[in-house]
């Protein structure tokens, strides 16, 4: 191990503060295969791991396939277990990542956001980890590279959680966050370690003292209750992300929640966006503000759980809504976030109309101009109830 | 059967606090073709022992006697890589009749 290194202020693109939280995070094993714009992530650790900075296990493996099962087989065994990906490398995972979810393995990924083909594409919208959004992982999404950082250690102590015991995937987006450089602060590397403590797993298949069968076959009779467990610990999650969040913010001075709202205590248009857009839409809405528009923003930061109380609380008061969906659910009624929202406020009497808009599909570009018109056009009177629309593509 | 467990009483992940639990789940029913042991062709290789990935080929004190018609599932590879003695197999596959 390298000597303690302190708190300091680096800068640092979100792939390397990434990189960096799972330095201090020093996980057992490590099981990865690289893909842009998640690549560097594995890449600075396994230099880490070269550099005998972690006591790492690094197991670079042939395929995403093969690095999801390698990280199942590991938190079996009772490893804290991190693996990074994006894209096409995590639809690669799929099929394992339902497994890690049933076997109930609190495995942690760092995912870059990034379309999936074709056509092919490496840039950011979230259609990768929408894609598992029904599979049981906790989904955190990061607004830029701090949030990265952060989100990264607190993933460790939620998916570990007693209450929890899931695997955990935090997000940034990709090049817009993954490879821009910011200033992240880091908190000490003892102060990660006391804050994520020693990972006691139930079961080990290590344990020749305790042997235990995993993965067995389910039918008619088991399957069910077994994954209905699995909706009592996503509960659980909710109040767990909560805590780890107000605990973080104790120690570093960032408290974080299942969502932040922006000046929306008073507002009368309101938008719910993920990720990096949350910090566009704040500036929007500063100037909006300054010219005396009411208008706010709800960042969701777990998309899984679904923090539906806290949306309908945040929301309920705003005269309009609009969605702000960095992915298609093609042939669904609107993207992933607005089903979510708008199911969240269905059944309240008060309650605002809400709008989707669908954008930056492939890593095209959202501007201020464009969140500025969503705003002005709620205002005016100009969305549809209901409406789902695609923003910033040629029609 | 026992009574069935409601889901709050259920071990994280399935797991089963025991092991070797397969064996408790009877497979052979699957079967199309049957493995037939021929003792007089049989050298005690272990060949079929080795390669059985069911487990399902019984020894005792170290030889072949026959096979677990409760778990084999008639995939025909202790057939395939039994040499016999003298060319002629020690295991051949029949048409499972029921």
């Amino acid at each position: 191990m390298s000597e303690n290194q302190g708190r300091r202020i680096a800068a640092q693109t979100g792939n390397e503060a990434m990189a960096y939280a799972m330095k201090q995070i020093n996980p057992d094993v490590v099981a990865a295969y690289p893909i842009t714009p998640a690549t560097e992530i594995v890449q600075i650790f396994a230099q880490y791991v070269a550099d005998g900075q972690v006591k790492t296990e690094f197991v670079a493996v042939e395929s995403e396939h093969s690095a999801m099962s390698a990280c199942i087989g590991s938190a079996a065994a009772g490893a804290r277990t991190m693996t990074g990906t994006s894209s096409q490398g995590l639809a690669l995972m799929y099929e394992m990542c339902y497994i890690a979810v049933g076997l109930r393995l609190p495995i942690v990924m760092a995912d870059v956001n990034r379309a999936l083909s074709s056509p092919i594409n490496i840039h950011c919208d979230h259609s990768d980890t929408m894609g598992m959004r029904d599979a049981g992982w906790i989904h955190l999404f990061s607004e830029n590279a701090q949030e990265a950082y952060d989100n990264m250690i607190q993933a460790v102590r939620i998916a570990e959680h007693p209450e929890v015991q899931l695997p955990t995937v935090a997000t940034t987006d990709g090049f817009i966050i993954s490879h821009g450089m910011e200033n992240v602060e880091h908190l000490a590397d003892d102060e990660v370690q006391k804050f994520i403590g020693d990972y006691k797993p139930q079961y080990s298949i290590l344990n020749v003292k305790k042997p235990i069968t995993v993965g067995a076959l389910n039918l008619q009779d088991y399957y069910f209750e077994h994954r209905r467990a699995l909706a009592d610990a996503q509960a659980s999650a909710l109040e767990v992300i909560k805590n780890v969040g107000r605990e973080f913010g104790r120690i570093s001075g960032r408290s974080y929640g299942l969502t932040e709202a922006y000046r929306l205590d008073d507002a009368e248009y309101a938008v719910v966006a993920l990720g990096s857009t949350c910090g566009t839409a704040r500036v929007v809405i500063d100037t909006l503000r300054a010219k005396g528009d009411k208008v706010g923003l709800l960042k969701i930061r777990s998309f899984r759980p679904f923090p539906k109380d806290e949306v309908m609380a945040a929301l309920f008061n705003a005269k309009f809504v609009s969605v702000l969906d960095r992915s298609d659910s093609v042939g669904g009624y609107g993207g992933p976030v607005f089903t979510e929202v708008r199911s969240a406020l269905y059944g309240q009497t008060r309650k605002p109309p809400v709008a989707d808009f669908i954008y930056g599909l492939g890593g095209r570009e959202i501007d201020m101009e464009m969140i500025e018109q969503v705003f002005l056009r709620m205002k005016d009177g100009q969305v549809k109830p209901d409406s789902v629309q695609y923003l910033g593509v040629r029609e | 059967m026992s009574q069935l467990k409601r889901y709050q009483e259920l071990n994280l992940g399935g797991n089963i606090e025991r092991g070797g639990t397969a064996a408790e789940f009877k497979t052979g029913d699957w079967r199309s073709f049957k493995p037939v042991y021929h003792p007089e062709n049989c050298i005690q290789c272990l060949f079929c022992w080795i390669y059985c990935p069911d487990s399902a080929v019984v020894l005792r004190d170290g030889q072949v006697t026959g096979f677990d018609l409760d778990h084999c599932k008639g995939c025909g590879i202790c057939a395939q890589e039994c040499p016999g003695k003298k060319k002629v197999k020690a295991i051949t596959m029949e048409e499972e009749v029921r």
